[in-house]
């Protein structure tokens, strides 16, 4: 699927909910289920760093495609960072590069995107796309 | 469950609408506002100050010969008497208008680098925000003086044996907070002034959390230097005062050069002005400063003492109801103790906390509360601040709780 297929399918999950509080306890679910990130790469060198909340970020080139494993010691925070994974993990870095956010808005997350939110989502954002810059540079 | 709410000594619901953002919806739910320690909300009769002072008479104060500027002059320089006599302060000149505490303390660090030098000690407390640990490293590392550290126990109070070993008659200075912004609890800045005198030291004191919950009473406590900030007493952001002893002040460089602060200027030699102008330079936060005299008067028709009873009876009861909930774990447990519950929930991140009881219109603080140093000892990555004012109400501690257990069980 294409990022832009996945970021369709999150949506479409997330319209299903008719208040904030189903909305968090899918998110919530979404972070206790995604796959843990190798303890050793749990180190400062892989921390983004604007985050109120510990974030983990790594990134392995499986061919020509970037995957993606990460954590977060607080639940909310990693169930965006789920979000996120799902829809940029096992893409091209170019397609990664490419990849617009709105669909954070569209699945009603839209006060996360602020710049100066504690969370950072923006920081990892930026993060993902960073690793995609490195990797792209690689592949070329 | 409410046994003392027939002893409450003030009318919170007259109170109330004297603040008009109370009466505004977040997130759908009616704002509860427990981050007074950050800030604090604003009574009307401020706000019409503020919108008074631009509407009537906004103008540059001092010199200036036209109505304007002399009705504004004599405002500011009546709000700086009425801040004089709030703190019992010998002389008005001895009140510097400051943009804040942080402002106040760098101001100080900064004429103190011709004071110390090398084998020179500086005396700290465990429990400082960052703005009172920064700028005296900043200053140690200028002079080559030694920054030593009071340390603190388990319930977030000072060790004072620790501190009598560490005063010598190479310490310079003592800076500690009257009262700790991360955990509440009020330090015994009396016995900290009176030993450090006893070594020549000079002390100053932030006063930051402490003045919107006590009245100090600055020449009793022979504090050499204390600041605060207007906008966590009722008043305006962007505006405090620095307290000095005038014969520090006088002894003391300028920190910032500019208009306000000169007596002459040639390219010769400039000479500069008498205090309080010599430490205010440029066009001053007027309408702030006004303000901040306006929010004094507040507080005190409301009166300190009885900000106090009230305080303390909301800080008893929200601390017995969340106590009540499991996995609780308050920090700070000092007897003497501002309206601030520092807490975490085992297992919980303080981040999704905040999080979740936000949606339901309650405002608190989470994280490190800029004392890392705090966090280290405790060894958590922050906590989940609710801070209390007068205006809060008993059934907002309720709403609190009810937010905190839905919280607690979305995320577990």
């Amino acid at each position: 699927m294409t990022i832009k297929e996945i970021q369709e399918e999150i949506v479409d999950e997330f319209s299903m909910f008719d208040d904030w509080m189903q909305r968090y306890e899918y998110m919530i679910e979404l972070g206790k289920s995604l796959p843990l990130i190798d303890e050793k790469y749990k180190v400062d060198e892989n921390l983004i760093k604007g985050c109120q909340s510990k974030v983990w970020v790594h990134a392995v080139l499986e061919g020509d495609k970037l995957a993606f494993t990460a954590d977060s010691d607080a639940i909310i925070t990693k169930g965006i960072v789920a979000i996120l994974i799902r829809a940029y993990s096992n893409q091209h870095p170019t397609d990664i590069l490419d990849a617009d956010t709105k669909f954070i808005d569209e699945i009603g997350l839209k006060e996360h995107l602020s710049p100066t939110r504690a969370n950072g989502l923006v920081s990892m954002i930026k993060q993902l796309k960073m690793y995609a810059i490195a990797y792209q540079t690689q592949l070329d | 469950m409410k046994v003392v709410a027939n002893k409450i000594p003030l009318d919170i619901e007259k109170i109330r609408l004297d603040f008009p953002i109370l009466k505004r919806k977040v997130n759908g739910y009616p704002l509860v506002y427990l981050d007074n320690a950050a800030t604090s909300q604003t009574p009307q009769q401020v706000i019409d100050v503020i919108v008074d002072y631009y509407s009537s008479y906004n103008a540059n104060i001092h010199r200036g010969v036209h109505s304007l500027s002399q009705e504004a002059t004599d405002k500011y320089e009546t709000a700086r008497k009425k801040i004089q006599q709030h703190f019992n302060v010998a002389n008005s000149h001895e009140i510097i208008f400051t943009s804040g505490t942080t402002h106040g303390i760098n101001l100080i660090a900064n004429g103190f680098a011709q004071e110390l030098q090398k084998g020179d000690e500086v005396v700290v407390s465990a429990l400082e925000h960052h703005s009172n640990i920064v700028p005296w490293q900043m200053l140690c590392e200028k002079t080559g003086a030694s920054l030593k550290v009071i340390p603190m126990n388990h319930e977030g109070e000072l060790d004072m044996e620790a501190y009598q070993d560490l005063l010598s008659p190479n310490t310079k200075m003592v800076f500690v907070n009257h009262v700790s912004n991360a955990l509440g609890t009020v330090n015994p800045i009396e016995e900290i002034i009176e030993a450090a005198h006893k070594v020549g030291a000079a002390v100053l004191v932030d006063g930051a959390q402490a003045a919107p919950h006590i009245k100090a009473d600055l020449q009793a406590l022979d504090v050499d230097f204390y600041v605060v900030s207007a906008h966590k007493m009722c008043g305006p952001t962007g505006v405090g005062i620095l307290f000095g002893k005038e014969k520090w002040l006088n002894k003391l460089p300028p920190y910032q050069g500019g208009g306000e602060m000169i007596a002459t200027v040639s390219f010769e030699k400039t000479t500069y002005a008498e205090l309080p102008h010599k430490f205010e330079a440029g066009t001053p936060n007027i309408c702030g400063g006004i303000a901040f005299g306006a929010a004094l008067d507040y507080m005190n028709e409301v009166g300190f003492k009885n900000i106090a009873t009230y305080e303390e009876q909301l800080l008893a009861y929200a601390t017995k109801c969340l106590l009540e909930i499991e996995g609780v774990k308050i920090y700070g447990t000092s007897e003497e103790k501002t309206a601030v519950i520092s807490f975490n929930i085992e297992g919980l991140h303080p981040y999704d906390i905040g999080t979740i009881v936000d949606k339901l219109g309650i405002a608190v603080r989470t994280g490190h509360h800029c004392a890392q140093p705090i966090m280290d000892f405790y060894n958590i990555p922050g906590t989940v601040r609710a801070s209390f004012s007068f205006y809060n109400t008993f059934e907002e501690v309720d709403l609190f709780i009810a937010a905190i257990k839905k919280a607690k069980m979305m995320l577990q």
